[in-house]
C-alpha cells in the first residue's frame, strides 16, 4: 500500500508488435511536478498514450495504479473521470462539434461520474469564458468547432482551457510546448502553474526542451531513452541535458 | 408501372424486394408547383422493425418555383423514398436527406431530377449512418435536357458505417445533353474517426455519447434542432449504436 498518486511499475508496452516501453518505473505524489525528457523515439509519447489508454497501445508487462486503483483496467473515459487529463501533442480537430458543446459534455460526463449535478448552460458559459480569458484564448473561439482552423498555439491554449474547466488531479502533458511562440509558451506555462500547482494535484510534463521548464519548475526530471528511465534528478538535470545533449546523459 | 419491380430495375437493385411485394403497388403522389411558388415537402419514414414504408413522389416545378424536400428514413424493415422532380426554367430543388439504419433494415433514397429547361438549380445532400447488417442506398440521377443551359446541379452523398457488416450504396449519376452546365457530385463511405473518439474519451465522454456527438455532427445542418426529424434521428442513433 502506497500513498503515491500515480505508481508506474516495470511498465512494458508495444505498438504494432514492436516493444517501445521496456520497464518504466516512476512514482508521482500529490503536489509534485515531474518532467520526462528524452530524444525522439525514446517512448515519451507512448508513455502518455499508454497512461491515457489509447487503443493500439498494448501493455505487455508491469502495472500502473492511480489513487490506488488499477489504471490499466479502466477505459479511457473512466481514467478521465477518475481525474487523469491527457494533453495532446496534436489536439484533434472535430468538425461540426462546437468547443462549448464538447467541453460541456466532457465536464458534465465527469460530474455525473462523481455523482454531481450537471452545470446549467449559463453557469457553464461563465466558467468557460473565464478560463479562456485567463489563458489568452479569444472567447469567440469557444463557439467554433473543436480545434478546426486553430493555429498550433491556439490548439495548445485550448487544451489548457479544457484542463482548467475539467480540473483534473493529474495532468499528463505531451509536448504541450511544441509549436508555441515565446508569448504563448509563457501563457501556457502560467496556465499550468495556476491550474495544477496545488498540494492535491500533480503534473507529468513530457518535453524535448528545457524552455517550458523555465516557466513550470519541475520537482523531478527523468531522462527517458530506449523505453527506460535512465536517469532521474532535480531541475538541474534539465539544464545539464540542455548543455550536454541527450547523447552524453543517456549513454 | 404496376408490375412488381425486379433486381434488373436499376432503381430497385439494392432494395428488399420481398418486403416490397407485401405492399405493392405503391401509388405515386403528384405535386405541381406553380411558377414562383415554394413547396416544402417533409417526409419522415420511421416505422417499427417489421414495417414497410414506401413513398413515391412526382413533382413538377414551374418556372422560378422552389421545392425544399426534407427526407429522413430512420426506421422500418424497408424504408424508401423516391422523388421524381422535373424542374422548369430557373426552378430550384433542395433535398436534405438522412438515413439511419441498423439490424437487417434496408433504407433508400432514390431521386431522378430532370433539369428540363435552362437555369434551374438543384442541390442534394444525403448523409447515411448504418450499423448492424443494414443496407442504405442513395441513388441519385440528374438528367439535363437538351437546351437546359445554365443548369447548376450538386450532389453530395456521404455514408458512415458503424460496422463493417453494414452496406452503403451511393450512386450519383449524370446524364447531360446540354453544354453550358455545372454538375458536381461527391460520394464517400467512411467510419467514425478513431482519433476523435479517443480524444473525446480522454475528456471523459463515454463511447456511446462520443459516437452520438460525432454522428449528430455528421448529419448536422441537414435537420432543424428540436424538430420531429431530429428526434427520430436521435432515437434511431440510440438503436443502432
Amino acid at each position: 500500500m502506497t500513498s503515491h498518486m500515480l505508481n508506474i511499475s516495470n511498465l512494458h508496452a508495444e505498438v504494432d508488435g514492436k516493444a517501445i516501453l521496456k520497464g518504466i518505473t516512476l512514482a508521482i505524489n500529490p503536489g509534485e511536478i515531474h518532467a520526462i525528457m528524452g530524444p525522439n523515439g525514446a517512448g515519451k509519447s507512448t508513455t502518455a498514450y499508454v497512461l491515457g489508454g489509447r487503443p493500439g497501445y498494448a501493455v505487455t508487462e508491469g502495472s500502473v495504479t492511480f489513487d490506488g486503483a488499477d489504471l490499466l483496467e479502466m477505459e479511457p473515459h473512466e481514467r478521465a473521470a477518475a481525474g487523469l487529463f491527457l494533453g495532446f501533442q496534436y489536439p484533434v480537430e472535430i468538425p461540426g462539434v462546437s468547443n462549448l458543446q464538447f467541453l460541456r459534455e466532457a465536464l458534465n460526463a465527469q460530474r455525473k461520474g462523481r455523482g454531481q449535478e450537471p452545470l446549467s448552460g449559463g453557469e457553464f458559459i461563465k466558467l468557460a469564458r473565464a478560463q479562456a480569458n485567463e489563458l489568452g484564448l479569444d472567447p469567440e473561439m469557444l463557439k467554433r468547432p473543436v480545434n478546426v482552423g486553430f493555429s498550433g498555439g491556439e490548439k495548445k491554449r485550448n487544451e489548457m482551457v479544457q484542463m482548467g474547466i475539467i480540473g483534473p488531479k493529474l495532468a499528463i502533458l505531451d509536448e504541450t510546448d511544441s509549436g508555441l511562440d515565446i508569448d504563448a509558451l509563457k501563457t501556457v506555462g502560467d496556465g499550468i502553474n495556476t491550474i495544477m500547482r496545488r498540494p492535491d494535484r500533480a503534473v507529468l510534463l513530457i518535453t524535448h526542451y528545457q524552455r517550458l521548464l523555465d516557466y513550470v519548475k519541475p520537482d523531478f526530471v527523468h531522462v527517458l531513452a530506449n523505453g527506460r528511465i535512465v536517469r532521474s534528478g532535480g531541475p538541474e538535470l534539465a539544464l545539464e541535458l540542455e548543455r550536454e545533449g541527450y547523447g552524453a546523459i543517456a549513454a | 408501372m404496376s408490375d412488381l419491380p425486379t433486381r434488373r430495375d436499376e432503381a430497385w437493385r439494392y432494395s428488399d424486394l420481398e418486403a416490397v411485394a407485401g405492399v405493392w403497388p405503391v401509388a405515386t403522389r403528384t405535386h405541381v408547383v406553380a411558377p414562383g411558388e415554394t413547396l416544402v415537402l417533409p417526409i419522415l419514414i420511421d416505422g417499427d422493425a417489421d414495417s414497410v414504408g414506401i413513398e413515391d413522389h412526382a413533382i413538377e416545378v414551374g418556372a422560378g418555383a422552389r421545392v425544399e424536400a426534407q427526407v429522413a428514413v430512420t426506421g422500418g424493415r424497408l424504408g424508401r423514398v423516391s422523388l421524381s422532380v422535373k424542374l422548369g426554367r430557373g426552378a430550384h430543388l433542395s433535398l436534405a436527406g438522412v438515413i439511419v439504419g441498423g439490424g437487417q433494415e434496408t433504407h433508400e433514397i432514390v431521386t431522378h431530377v430532370t433539369h428540363a429547361e435552362p437555369d434551374a438549380t438543384s442541390e442534394q445532400t444525403v448523409r447515411i449512418i448504418l450499423g448492424g447488417q443494414a443496407t442504405g442506398s442513395y441513388l441519385g440521377k440528374v438528367a439535363v435536357a437538351r437546351g437546359a443551359q445554365g443548369t447548376d446541379a450538386i450532389q453530395s452523398a456521404k455514408a458512415m458505417l458503424l460496422n463493417r457488416t453494414a452496406t452503403a450504396n451511393l450512386k450519383p449519376e449524370l446524364e447531360i445533353y446540354a453544354d453550358d452546365v455545372k454538375c458536381a457530385h461527391g460520394a464517400t463511405v467512411g467510419e467514425l474517426d478513431a482519433q476523435a473518439l479517443f480524444y473525446l474519451a480522454s475528456r471523459g465522454i463515454a463511447p456511446a455519447e462520443a459516437k452520438t456527438l460525432l454522428l449528430r455532427a455528421f448529419v448536422g445542418g441537414l435537420v432543424e434542432e428540436n424538430s420531429p426529424f431530429a428526434a427520430a434521428i436521435d432515437k434511431a442513433l440510440e438503436r443502432v449504436l
